[in-house]
């Protein structure tokens, strides 16, 4: 253990060496800087790689929409919102759409909401359309590439797919007009149908100033092993469980729930954040959809997130090492699930650890007002500077037509 | 239970609730005309009634291959032929296999719910847990607590007693919490006993344990006096033995929190803490007000105070004139047993500026020898220093109460079997006058011998042939006080009473 201690302190004094400076986040914790080209692309500046026009919508798109239902800016989707608010006022926003290298639309397709707040997306579909034909007609910029270069933020359950629900939602598939564009969604899963090839997968949105009021002190110990709070049975839908997380948060409870290490309930307790500080691992396993706020919660609050979803993408998955982040447990090990998180070595949790404490990862998960250096948004933007410069293939030859107008369902075709 | 779920469900799904199922949509369009109608409730009936005889997800099955036409047929493999559903009607026991579809390695639809064959948790990955936790703990502490700890020396002056054993082993399960070094010098009055010695050799520390000559006398006042003479003692053995620390009073009835000790190693030389003042009175809606205080506090807080800056300017005392002539003089009184204006407990030293031929000693602080000579009486810890500027206030400038005096101590001819050991047994019973016990009888045996701390004794058995209620007679009360919960046992307590007096 002599040489072990020794070693571990060295990695410790190297990685004090290279703490980072951070406005809002800086704690007095060795951090660890996550090692080679991957990490160090957490803090590029777009500023200056790319050019980005937005489109002039009539505010029945955008603001009209908010203003009818303003709960849009605080649920889990409101990146959508806080995206547009960003361009507008960045630097890398263009006035001149002939020299845009990317341009954005902004539709708020996910703010339909129910009295309970969960948004409806049976309208989504048209309303994209609709947005999609009226800059195809008042600017011809979207016929001379069919999209390629125009990103979209979808934010929903299933991305373009727009449905709730997984089987509908892949019987759509992927709207029809944004097959060339670029997607900016929050849903990702490999072999997936609503994940396109070269979709930039997001964060969901979570409150910052809300998870920043309830920080405790760093030294408050982590008493706590495995803790997680939610559903593990959707009673309403899937009352005897095995389509609700394709069975997996059931498992969970079935095998753990009287197992003094996790610490989960269905519970919606007051001290949830603070809860999430004093625990080591917290589970973020898949609900109807594979992602979920609580990787973000995780993120930030310094919890390992053990991540139960088989072939999900993470937000920013060519930035963000996850794997060395976090533990993945494949749905079918999930009763081995105290098995594997007791079987990792302690050096490796402290790594861990220290990964997570590095303020530019938090900052990367977070939609801060105003945006600040190295945030969420500024990651979506590096995700496209990336992407440039657009293929040869991006630019279609005048007459060329890829695109076809009226596929899809019937109902999708008419006028929003 | 899980049958009229299945029923609940079956009808959610039925209704157009947010996510439903859609097998069963396709069934309903169009029934405009009344034959048609009829037949359709015909049928939803003959529906229901299979359902609640085959089951919930076997008619559903009947149905779906009936009346579905969608495309969900695909990612709904799961859904296998009848007669191997009708084997898993009970989805927890088996997992399902996933079909290798050509786009995705994850299917939907519903899938079983895995349990392993024991699911309770094993002992040895608990363990393992435990030791990840502690480790992760430990890192924590090396990153973010105090740097350098220093050991505690406590100084704890007590004397064998009926409530000895509650408050030292208070004060002892504090002080094995505490995750630095500590020693604890434990000052007896009257000599050591084995009683302390037994008490305090649990405790697993590193224990120094002194006797004092003096018999701790019967009044608060003597009693202040003789326990600072003992801390001084102990302060003695420190610059002995040079003991290297943080010097703190943990007096044997007050209750520590474990803020305290992370507090106290930032004292450079001396320090003073918030102590709460529990007063133990009578008259509990007594509200206090401290002397040139606004605000009425419901607990006195003696310790430092301090101004904006955060400088030491004055000290929080107890105002005593409240309480003038109502405070309790002898032990076992019952008036309110009051504090001295401060109480050691609050201070901390560093305990090199009890050392001699120490060099970088500040100077406002008087050798020890001098207090020892001293006629009067040494109140606190001030006495040491010439000037008491130099005080630092802990605790957020004493903001925060770290530690809670109390002073609750039986009578003095209390008399308790020795280390709270019962030997032999109890044997006597003694029957309750208000249980319906049919043949209890209505009187208590009066004749009861009391013997000092002896365990015989000739009382009369009188065992009851149902039950037996554990007696409290056969040793004396603790306090006199009633203590209505104990059921007819009252005349024996006076009884008992009566014979002490």
């Amino acid at each position: 253990m002599g040489p072990l201690k020794w070693a571990l302190l060295g990695v410790l004094l190297s990685a004090s060496l290279f703490a980072i400076d951070s406005v809002e986040l800086r704690r007095n914790q060795p951090t660890e800087r996550i090692s080679g080209s991957a990490g160090d692309v957490l803090e590029d500046d777009p500023v200056g790689r790319l050019k980005v026009f937005v489109y002039e919508l009539p505010s029945k798109y955008n603001k009209k929409i908010l203003q009818k239902d303003p709960r849009c800016l605080n649920h889990m989707f409101a990146a959508e919102i806080f995206m547009h608010r960003f361009l507008l006022s960045s630097p890398v926003r263009t006035l001149n759409p002939e020299e845009a290298d990317w341009f954005y639309t902004p539709v708020y397709t996910t703010c339909d909401l129910t009295p309970n707040g969960l948004p409806l997306p049976f309208k989504s579909p048209r309303m994209m359309r609709s947005a999609i034909q009226l800059i195809s007609a008042n600017w011809p910029y979207w016929n001379r590439t069919e999209g390629a270069d125009h990103f979209f933020v979808v934010p929903h359950d299933f991305g373009a797919c727009f449905h709730y629900q997984e089987e509908k939602a892949i019987e759509r598939g992927i709207l029809p007009l944004l097959q060339r564009a670029t997607l900016v969604q929050t849903f990702g899963q490999r072999n997936h149908v609503c994940l396109k090839e070269g979709s930039i997968t997001i964060p969901p949105y979570a409150p910052p100033q809300k998870m920043h009021t309830h920080l405790i002190p760093d030294k408050t110990p982590r008493s706590i092993f495995v803790y997680f709070r939610g559903l593990f049975y959707d009673v309403g839908n899937d009352p005897e469980g095995g389509y609700y997380a394709r069975g997996a948060r059931a498992a969970v409870w079935e095998n753990f729930k009287d197992n003094p290490l996790f610490d989960i309930s269905t519970e919606h307790p007051t001290t949830y954040y603070e809860d999430m500080q004093r625990a080591v691992f917290c589970l973020c396993p898949l609900g109807w959809a594979p992602w979920s706020p609580r990787l973000v919660e995780a993120v930030i609050f310094g919890c390992i997130p053990v991540i139960i979803a088989d072939d999900i993408v993470l937000p920013f998955a060519d930035a963000i090492p996850w794997e060395e982040i976090g533990v993945f447990v494949d749905e079918e090990d999930v009763p081995k699930l105290d098995t594997i998180l007791t079987s990792i070595p302690p050096e490796v949790i402290l790594r861990k650890q220290r990964l997570l404490a590095n303020p530019s990862m938090k900052q990367a998960m977070l939609f801060p007002q105003p945006a600040q250096p190295g945030d969420a948004f500024h990651q979506v933007l590096n995700g496209l500077a990336r992407k440039l410069p657009h293929d040869k293939n991006a630019f279609l030859k005048p007459g060329e037509k890829v695109l076809n107008w009226t596929a899809g369902p019937v109902g999708d075709l008419k006028p929003w | 239970m899980k049958l009229s779920a299945l029923q609940q469900s079956y009808l959610n799904r039925r209704s157009n609730s947010f996510r439903g199922s859609a097998q069963l949509d396709s069934a309903a369009d169009g029934s405009v005309k009344s034959p048609a109608a009829v037949f359709w409730l015909v049928l939803h009936g003959v529906c229901c009634l299979i359902s609640l005889v085959l089951g919930f997800r076997f008619s559903r099955l009947v149905f779906f291959f009936i009346f579905s036409t969608s495309a969900t047929n695909l990612y709904t493999a799961p859904f296998r032929g009848a007669a191997e559903i009708a084997s898993h009607l009970d989805v927890r026991s088996t997992p399902v296999t996933v079909v290798a579809s050509s786009t995705s390695r994850v299917v939907v639809g519903r899938h079983g719910i895995r349990i392993r064959p024991w699911p309770h948790p094993d002992p040895v990955e608990v363990m393992k847990a435990h030791q990840i936790l502690e480790r992760v703990q430990r890192e924590q502490r090396a990153l973010f607590g105090v740097k350098n700890p220093r050991t505690v020396i406590a100084v704890t002056p007590t004397y064998a007693r009926t409530f000895q054993k509650l408050h030292l082993t208070g004060v002892m399960h504090s002080l094995m919490l505490v995750p630095y070094d500590l020693v604890w010098i434990v000052v007896e009055a009257g000599g050591v006993t084995n009683e302390t010695a037994s008490i305090i050799a649990k405790s697993g520390l590193r224990t120094i344990h002194v006797g004092f000559r003096q018999t701790m006398p019967n009044s608060w006042e003597g009693r202040h006096k003789l326990e600072s003479r003992m801390r001084l003692h102990a302060l003695g053995i420190v610059r002995e033995q040079k003991l290297d620390g943080v010097v703190m009073f943990a007096d044997d009835s007050n209750m520590h929190s474990m803020e305290l000790f992370d507090e106290i190693q930032n004292v450079k030389w001396i320090g003073a803490v918030s102590v709460g003042i529990l007063l133990h009175s009578t008259d509990s809606s007594a509200t206090i007000q401290r002397e040139g205080e606004e605000e009425s506090t419901p607990m006195p807080v003696q310790g430092p105070a301090c101004n904006a800056t955060n400088k030491l300017v004055g000290w929080h005392t107890f105002n005593s004139l409240r309480y003038a002539g109502r405070s309790a003089v002898y032990i076992d009184d019952r008036a309110p047993v009051l504090p001295r204006k401060l109480e050691w407990s609050g201070f901390v030293l560093n305990s090199r500026l009890v050392w001699k031929d120490v060099d970088d000693k500040p100077e406002w602080v008087k050798d020890l020898d001098e207090l020892d000579g001293a006629g009067e009486e040494v109140e606190s810890p001030l006495s040491l220093l010439k000037t008491t500027s130099m005080v630092e206030p802990l605790g957020n400038c004493g903001r925060q109460v770290l530690l809670w005096w109390l002073r609750v101590e039986a009578r003095s001819d209390s008399k308790f079997p020795a280390q709270w050991i019962i030997d032999p047994p109890l044997d006597i019973t003694v029957p309750s006058k208000r249980t319906p016990w049919p043949d209890a009888p209505p009187e208590l045996p009066s004749n009861e011998k009391m013997s000092d701390g002896a365990q015989t004794q000739d009382q009369q058995i009188n065992k009851h042939s149902t039950k037996t209620k554990t007696p409290r007679t056969r040793r004396s009360r603790t306090k006199r006080r009633h203590d209505t919960k104990v059921i007819g046992v009252q005349a024996s307590t006076l009884s008992v009473s009566e014979q002490q007096n």
